[in-house]
């Protein structure tokens, strides 16, 4: 360690023979160096700001600030962010389904409203004899259009259930969480598609 | 002995230096023998947008460096793209070490701090980097917190007592009181949560988002304060807490590995309890 010191030392004392790091040179001297106006012959041009400053008072500054607001972009989002957490998130799978069930209950509704008057037959009779002439794939990807929606809006509500109580936050069980979901949710609906 | 020798070596030669005061600043410590490495170039592309410029639209902009001549984290890289290729480029930086917060953006699609995120090197795909997601941008990668401050300031984070201390010194709580503000205390108010919530891109407005969840739940928890009902009965509407629809982003992107998706939930609970 004293080995050192003495280096540095060494190393002050011989850089103390220059003059610009020299304890003895007047202060005044260093900040003319340093300064933009170039009154003083001890000015260097490389140390120079190469770039000019506005005098501005406060009410004229917060008049720029809010020009400047008026045109500020909004920073991208969905556009950029993990897409697994957003357009596939369970969250925005959660709309998506609930309102695919909502919206072919709404439709089915209204169709069995209107019918007599248009006359077209959407009664369970109808509806089942149509669909028994369907081929055996188109049956189930109808099924499964239906049934798809229905378990993964069923199984994230009682997620969400849990979630509720307080459990499962850990980051690890919400990744466990999500991957169980759309497992769990394609091969029920799978099941209630092709299975019954 | 090592040491002693290395000592010896700086003294011979600042002593040598000594008589050319020139050379001062020759190398005296021993020096690492640079061999040709392979460079390992990476590409940056970084959000641009200049508010002296305001009709041209952002921009990705697109920088190479060579990552033997660079530190391991993103803050680095991008200190290093000011420094040699353009002074320009603007962003907030601090403490260099995930304590300050300044440095909260959005890389490779998730937010998190500059300072404590690797730089992928494995992977030969670009790295692109966004300001805070759905902000409003002040230039570059700096993007207006103001209204994330104000909403911080309206949760009133402060300590509300009206009865004095017991024994006039100081409010005392228990030690399993005190354990559960871990966890929440922590919090450095980067925003990297809230601007990875949707439901705050949507409504910032008027949802208060998981940081400040988070620091509402903070002083909900904490035993000394005295204003919980109060605090409680603002956060009694549709929008301020119950915007929150358990996305759990925010656990997700928490550079501090904290669980403000779990805090909201705690609220919740207390709010539908009354506990």
């Amino acid at each position: 360690m004293n080995a050192h010191r003495l280096g540095l030392a060494a190393v002050r004392s011989a850089s103390a023979s220059t003059p610009f790091f020299s304890q003895t040179l007047p202060r005044s001297l260093l900040a003319a160096t340093l300064s933009t106006s170039s009154s003083s012959s001890l000015s260097t041009p490389s140390l120079k700001r190469p770039i000019t400053t506005q005098k501005l008072s406060p009410e004229e500054g917060q008049q720029v600030l809010a020009n400047q607001r008026l045109n500020r972009p909004v920073s991208p989002h969905l556009g950029i962010y993990k897409m697994e957490q957003t357009w596939f998130g369970a969250s925005a799978w959660t709309r998506i389904t609930g309102c695919t069930l909502s919206g072919a209950a709404y439709v089915y509704f209204t169709a069995y409203l209107v019918s007599p008057l248009l006359g077209f037959h959407v009664e369970s009779a109808a509806l089942a004899s149509g669909f028994a002439a369907l081929p055996f794939v188109l049956q189930g990807a109808v099924k499964f259009a239906l049934a798809f929606p229905f378990t993964f809006h069923f199984i994230n509500g009682i997620k969400h259930l849990v979630y509720d109580l307080g459990v499962g936050f850990a980051k690890k069980d919400i990744i466990l969480g999500e991957k169980l979901l759309w497992i769990s949710s394609l091969i029920g609906g799978g099941y209630l598609a092709f299975g019954l | 002995m090592a040491a002693l020798r290395s000592s010896s070596r700086i003294l011979s030669s600042s002593s040598r230096a000594a008589f050319r005061p020139s050379a001062v600043f020759a190398r005296s410590m021993a020096t690492v023998s640079e061999t040709e490495q392979q460079p390992r170039i990476k590409s940056f592309q970084i959000y641009r947008w200049n508010p002296d410029t305001p009709t041209e639209k952002p921009r990705l902009q697109t920088y190479s460096i060579d990552l033997n001549k660079t530190g391991p984290m993103i803050l680095d890289a991008l200190i290093k793209i000011k420094n040699e290729q353009d002074p320009s480029l603007t962003f907030r930086r601090s403490c260099r070490e995930g304590i300050c917060g300044s440095c909260a953006m959005n890389i490779n699609g998730q937010n998190t701090l500059a300072c404590l995120c690797r730089i992928p090197a494995e992977s030969s795909s670009d790295v692109k980097i966004y300001p805070l997601p759905h902000t409003y941008v002040v230039k570059d990668l700096v993007p207006d917190l103001t209204h994330f401050y104000k909403q911080y300031k309206s949760i009133e984070p402060y300590l509300q007592r009206d009865t004095p201390a017991e024994d006039g010194k100081e409010y005392r709580q228990s030690k399993a009181d005190r354990k559960k503000l871990d966890g929440l205390y922590e919090c450095i108010l980067c925003a990297c949560c809230s601007t990875s919530c949707p439901s705050y891109w949507w409504n910032s407005e008027e949802y208060l988002g998981p940081a400040i969840l988070l620091q509402s739940y903070r002083w909900l928890v904490d035993s000394r304060d005295e204003r919980t009902a109060a605090r409680k009965s603002k956060l009694e509407n549709s929008m301020s807490l119950y915007r929150c629809h358990t996305i759990l982003n925010c656990t997700r992107t928490c550079p501090k590995g904290l669980n403000p998706g779990k805090a909201i939930a705690e609220i919740k609970k207390q709010m539908a309890l009354g506990a």
